[in-house]
């Protein structure tokens, strides 16, 4: 602790901090640009300027850079002085100098930090008269636009791209007033991260092209806390929306799992809400096997009728709805005929990571936590394409070594190139075993390519060689049998060692083996740190709220148990193989389908009843840490639309069960009677009723243009806004906004005079960096099995005999919501088989030409192409794309 | 006056280079020998401090309390890192500096000794000279040097028998001014941008590739076999005041005789001004930078200032590299600021504001007041400039070296320049509002 005067008010404060970040946490308007509470300092940009003083006596004093400036014991500084104050504004007119000042079509304007800053400064008046320089820009893919002119070279998009997020397509080229913020020819962006880019830069130079196409300016959005869908970490998100069209994803904060930043899947995979082809009314099949849109008048009725003459209804829920939808779907046809909506293999899996979770509770690792482990184990997952974010977060954690370096030197730790310079391409070690080549094992040391059951006995002997009671595998091979304990040695003398595993592969018996290795790990270091990643947004949520697996369900259809079929957003063709569901469809009497898009199984319904999607609904998620979180309704949809579980309600009202349930909070109430084990999900967020100051919460922020122009496209005459029966907040500008509002509740950052999204936040925090003032939002609902140490799972491992087929995930396309969306789309790669060359060879394919692949009773034909990282006899396909849904894990084939 | 040759002994007239043989002959590497036989690696230093080198890369910081801040392993050789560097800074690249280039031209063998006996000093085991790219043929003499030095075992492994070990690498520079300022030289050589790095850490606690480094000049580098040759005492009383050894002296511009000369530390301006015959056309000395392009004006009062690092400081300069351009008495000052000016806003790396953004302001102010198009208030912006640009205000000395000339150009010819605003020209700006802050 140090304390410091600022502006004459003494502070006790971080000694380890630096000026600049004390100064926001404090409260005080300091501008800046290159700093930023991730990338930390550089002293580029001389923005923060402020006058420091040696001592007492000291009545001269220097200006110094506050981003650059220890916060040492006695320190005082004015930011209120004349000379700093001139210097603050001067930089904004150097900067000036060439920025284009074309605010008015800008898509940054009004959330723009360089129009804050200038503000904040006060410069007005120009006085250069020379010319600008002009620039070309880039065709940079679907997601972002570039427009270089608007530059001030702060240097925080290489920062951030380069340094943090590890890319190396985006560089500063050039150098003087000409330096070039772009890639060495148009493309899009390799990173998977590259969306960040849009909210580090403090201008308009990278803007969110999705958000481009369909611009309105930020005061005109209305909001809500979303929680993103797209993979199971549960990253915190902005969706923000106009006249019923979502216009775009941005960060939200939570202090414990995204921060600052999303991957591209989470920011740019929205876009299926907007498709034109959603069921946007009921459909009913005709005589003629067509869906024909039906009114909602009629379909009380109709439904009446389905459940009237139905023998048997059995329920398939989704690991991607909500607990809501899927509780409301299971009160329908009650518990033992509810499915989760997963197969069986992701299912057994998904239990194994439930009970992994709950052997060690109290070891968990967040996403932030991530960041601090200084030696990770990897067991099977692909992090980048199955749970991007913690990619992020570990390319942090492998710079432990270079912060280790820094304080030995007594370097600051936000001294950020100082940090990195001593630092070099030092990395606290990271290992990982997976099926083939990712894109972390830049990072990671020996990258190991294994078949599933190889992945699963090498977790098995890292347990073994960390405690010899633990269950030992086979007599391994003398190079694996070193790099077990080399690994096990690393982890072992870790301050902080990290077990990441997950249910990608279908198989289990790896997390048992990640569930093994951390309870020997966990004896040894209280400090040890678990992480399970789970196939979907509430894969977890699905696991505890229990239920059969989709095979179970397609069972009763299959002996004539139940003739009717309800299914909640779920594409049975995902979970299972296509000549299979196509048999259950075909002798399901009715199939009622309550989704959001049009899926293959939308399109094989008898009836489907239109879904609220994320961004028209509200509902409860499990995240991959056991972390309940709420997402709100972000508009009012313009289409007779309702949520999952209102269907539900509806369809169980017909069929002769009422609940007793009426809106959210009842509903939610009811849940946690009901499951106790769910038992905190209602207080992931302030319940219908919570009001501060008699106030609701407001979607929109204070300046937006008026209730008249909300539904312009509709009608000018001014309405009352719709009042959210499910939420406490409010669908207008009105409310209580502010710092003492509840975090989960908060739609959008904004702060007076700090406009962009990254440094209003800072108003909302007691540190920057830290948690949200109130608490990081979110439940845990995941507690410890006892206080006894629970025995080591046996070292069982299924191995397959000659060809296996294992899953090759990719960010954009393996996730079938974002999929839909036309940016992920385009950026989705082509589909091919791969095979070691030697497997090529012993195929008799060439590279290039088609492969035909027998899967269940479904035939695949994709290019084979060559990946030399593969192990033999395995071949990878392409998950959750081209037509490859179902796929059963783990699969061998044999070649004909 | 005549010149005190200890540098350039060696240098022919003609300037062909002086090789292995020839060197050897004349004395060379014996300085090499005494150092690894006579001193312990922690002795040299000492040596080197006592002798009160400084360095005549510019900035004139004694050599030896430099070297004193390199860490020691000699106690705990485990905690030894992997690499200890000694950088040696031959990116010469101040304007009107050519002071290096003719003593790595002429006699490479004495950088190439220095540079040995420094590594010894500092517990290197790794050097590079970092060299500037357009200087081909010094490249293809040092190089050559290199090799020669490598067969007769003076580099490589176990030199002279002495269990010291030394790899020394050519680096040739890919072409900025700032790769002269020794921390974007770092980072040049790298392979990163040449982007001045902020100190503290120091290159001795985290230099090249984060390890210990040590960077010093070429000429600075050069005077150390002499001073281990023939002591520290030989040595301070080679200077004619308080700094000690000889140093370089150039002159480029107005003098009737341009060119290189050696003389002690401490000689009057005028002297080495007559040295090199004076100003040519017989005018008059109208100003002159003392030590390159970033060192602030001297003028015909200043001729009898002592040319050593504290007598040029008091005359309200630098002594820089001590190469000196020279402007007589018909040279518009305007023209001479704005090329300056116009150098340094090329050659900023473009990392910090007020270098990036101010210099090409104040190149364009100056082509203005030169073309006629002047405003009042212009000189007033160029001062407010040279008070902004100044140290501590951008993240290196670049843009206040920058600010050398222009600050003493203002202090000397500000009649001539503010005459250069037309007398009915107007201050245009694009509002004139009476609340000029809105806020």
């Amino acid at each position: 602790m140090a304390t410091i005067t600022i502006d004459g008010q003494k502070f006790d404060v971080d000694d380890t901090e630096n000026l600049l970040a004390v100064a926001l946490s404090k409260g005080f308007d300091l501008p800046y640009f290159c700093w930023h509470p991730e990338l930390h300092s550089v002293g580029a940009c001389r923005q923060c300027a402020v006058k420091s003083y040696r001592n007492d006596e000291d009545e001269q004093g220097m200006i110094v850079m506050a981003c650059m400036t220890p916060c040492s014991d006695g320190g005082r500084f004015e930011i209120d002085d004349e000379q700093a104050a001139e210097m603050r504004a001067q930089v904004i007119e150097w900067l000036m100098t060439n920025h284009p000042h074309d605010c008015p079509v800008c898509e940054e304007g009004g959330e723009c930090h360089l129009q804050d800053m200038t503000l904040m400064t006060g410069h007005t008046q120009r006085r250069y008269r020379g010319a600008k320089r002009t620039h070309t820009n880039q065709d940079l893919g679907p997601f972002i636009n570039h427009e270089m002119n608007r530059c001030i070279a702060c240097y925080r998009c290489v920062r951030y791209y380069r340094d943090y997020a590890d890319g190396d397509d985006l560089r500063a080229l050039g150098s003087h007033n000409n330096v070039y913020f772009g890639r060495e020819s148009d493309g899009a962006f390799d990173n998977e991260f590259s969306g960040n880019l849009v909210e580090v830069c403090p201008t308009g130079v990278f803007t969110d092209k999705t958000l481009g196409a369909h611009y309105n300016r930020k005061w005109d959005m209305q909001n809500a806390p979303g929680i993103c869908g797209h993979c199971s970490l549960g990253c915190n998100t902005s969706p923000g929306s106009r006249q019923g069209i979502l216009k775009r994803i941005q960060n939200r904060y939570h202090g414990e799992i995204n921060h600052y930043f999303l991957c591209d899947r989470g920011r740019f995979g929205a876009g299926f809400v907007n498709r034109e082809d959603r069921p946007r009314q009921p459909l009913v099949r005709n005589a003629d096997g067509v869906l024909e849109p039906r009114e909602m008048d009629v379909m009380h009725d109709v439904m009446t009728d389905v459940f009237a003459n139905a023998q048997g209804v059995v329920g398939i829920g989704s690991p991607r709805a909500s607990l809501e939808d899927n509780f409301a779907l299971r009160h329908l046809v009650g518990a033992e005929h509810f499915a989760t909506g997963m197969a069986g293999h992701n299912q057994r899996a998904s239990q194994a990571g439930l009970a992994a979770l709950q052997s060690h509770a109290d070891r968990l690792a967040t996403l932030r936590e991530i960041e601090s482990c200084d030696a990770v184990l990897i067991l099977g997952e692909d992090l980048t394409q199955t749970a991007a974010r913690v990619a992020l977060s570990l390319r942090q954690a492998r710079r432990n070594k270079h912060l280790e370096y820094a304080a030995a030197n007594k370097i600051p730790k936000w001294h950020a190139r100082a940090v990195r310079d001593i630092g070099q391409y030092n990395n606290s070690p990271i290992f990982s075993a997976t099926t083939q080549a990712t894109r972390l094992d830049d990072i990671v040391m020996s990258p190991q390519r294994l078949r599933p059951d190889a992945i699963a006995e090498l977790g098995f002997a890292v347990a073994h060689a960390l405690d010899n009671t633990a269950p030992a595998v086979k007599q391994l091979d003398k190079d694996t049998q070193a790099l077990v304990d080399a690994i096990a040695t690393t982890l072992k003398s870790a301050k902080k060692p990290l077990i990441i595993a997950g249910t990608s592969l279908g198989d289990p018996a790896i997390i048992n083996a990640a569930n093994n290795a951390m309870q020997a790990l966990s004896a040894i270091n209280e400090a040890a740190r678990l992480f399970v990643t789970f196939a979907e947004a509430n894969s977890l949520g699905l696991a505890m709220l229990g239920g059969n697996d989709v095979e179970t369900a397609f069972e009763s259809i299959e002996s004539g148990a139940a003739d009717t079929l309800v299914v909640m957003q779920n594409c049975l063709y995902e979970r299972a193989p296509k000549s299979r569901v196509d048999a259950v469809i075909k002798q399901a009497k009715n199939v009622v389908v309550l989704d959001h898009s049009f899926t293959r199984t939308v399109g094989e319904a008898t009836h489907v009843l239109p879904a609220g999607s994320f961004a028209e609904a509200d509902g409860t998620l499990v995240n991959n840490e056991g972390r309940a979180q709420r997402f709100f309704q972000v508009f009012i949809p313009d289409a007779p639309m309702q949520e999952g579980w209102r269907w539900a309600a509806d369809l169980a009202e017909v069929a002769g069960h009422k609940p007793e349930w009426q809106g959210m909070d009842d509903l939610i109430a009811k849940i946690v009677a009901d499951c106790p084990q769910l038992a905190g999900i209602e207080e992931a967020a302030p319940s219908q009723s919570f009001r501060k100051f008699g106030m609701r919460f407001p979607r929109s922020p204070h300046r937006f243009s008026g209730r008249t122009a909300m539904y312009a496209n509709v009608d000018v005459r001014e309405r009352r806004p719709t009042v959210d029966a499910d939420s406490p907040l409010s669908y207008s500008m009105e409310g209580y906004y502010g710092e003492s509002q509840p975090p989960s509740t908060l739609a959008y950052a904004w702060s007076p005079g700090w406009d962009s999204n990254q440094a209003a936040i800072t108003r909302f925090q007691d540190e920057v960096g830290g948690p949200l003032k109130g608490g990081d939002p979110g439940v845990h609902l995941v507690r410890k099995n006892g206080d006894s140490t629970p025995d080591f799972i046996a070292a069982e491992v299924h191995a397959v005999d000659g060809w296996q087929v294992v899953p090759a995930y990719h960010i954009f396309g393996s996730e079938s919501q974002s999929a839909r969306a036309p940016a992920i789309a385009e950026r989705m790669p082509a589909a091919e088989f791969r095979v070691n060359a030697d497997g090529a060879k012993t195929l008799g394919v060439t590279p290039g030409e088609t492969l035909e692949l027998r899967i269940d009773g479904e035939t695949h034909r994709f290019p084979l192409a060559v990946d030399p990282s593969l192990p033999k006899q395995t071949i990878s396909v392409p998950v959750g794309m081209h037509g490859v849904c179902g796929l059963r894990l783990p699969v061998g084939v044999k070649p004909e | 006056m005549e010149e005190t040759k200890v540098l350039t002994q060696r240098i022919r007239p003609d300037r062909s280079p002086v090789f292995i043989d020839d060197y050897m002959a004349e004395g060379g590497y014996e300085a090499l020998k005494t150092a690894l036989s006579d001193f312990g690696p922690t002795e040299v230093g000492p040596l080197i401090k006592e002798a009160g080198l400084r360095g005549r890369g510019g900035a004139g910081f004694p050599t030896g309390v430099k070297w004193s801040f390199m860490p020691r392993f000699e106690e705990r050789p485990d905690e030894r890192p992997a690499h200890v560097y000694l950088v040696v800074n031959a990116d010469e690249m101040e304007p009107g500096t050519f002071k290096d280039r003719m003593i790595m031209e002429g006699d490479p063998h004495q950088l190439i000794e220095g540079m040995i006996i420094a590594a010894y000093a500092i517990g290197a085991d790794i050097a590079y000279v970092f060299i500037r790219g357009e200087y081909v043929e010094c490249q293809r003499r040092l190089q050559r040097a290199i090799d020669e030095a490598h067969e007769k075992g003076f580099l490589g492994k176990d030199i002279l028998g002495s269990g010291f070990n030394l790899q020394l690498y050519l680096h040739m520079s890919a072409g900025r001014y700032i790769c002269g300022e020794e921390s974007a030289l770092l980072s040049a050589l790298e392979g990163r941008r040449a982007v001045p790095r902020h100190k503290p850490p120091f290159p001795a606690a985290s230099g090249l590739f984060g390890q210990p480094t040590t960077v010093n000049n070429v000429e600075t580098i050069c005077n150390v076999p002499h001073i281990v040759k023939n002591g520290a005492e030989w040595y301070k009383g080679l200077g004619l005041n308080k700094d000690g050894g000889t140093k370089l002296f150039g002159a480029s511009g107005h003098v009737a005789k341009p060119g290189l000369a050696e003389f002690p530390l401490g000689v009057k301006l005028g002297d080495v001004l007559e040295h090199f015959g004076g100003i040519r056309h017989g005018r008059q000395l109208k100003g002159l930078l003392p030590g390159g392009g970033s060192t602030p004006f001297l003028t015909p009062e200043h001729l009898d200032t002592p040319m050593d690092y504290d007598g040029v400081g008091a005359a309200g300069s630098r002594l820089g590299t001590a190469t000196m351009i020279v402007f007589d008495d018909q040279t518009p000052i305007v023209g001479v600021l704005k090329n300056l000016e116009h150098f340094y806003a090329q050659e900023s790396c473009g990392w910090c504001t007020p270098c990036r953004d101010g210099l090409p302001w104040v190149e364009k102010m100056l082509i203005g007041l030169e073309e006629g198009r002047g405003q009042p208030g212009d000189i007033e912006l160029l001062d407010l400039h040279v008070k902004l640009l100044g140290p501590g205000k951008t993240f290196c000395a670049h843009a206040p070296g920058a600010m050398g000339p222009l600050e003493a150009g203002l202090k000397y010819y500000r009649e001539e320049l503010a005459a250069l605003i037309p007398d009915d020209a107007k201050t245009l700006s694009l509002t004139e509002s009476a609340n000029a802050n809105p806020l």
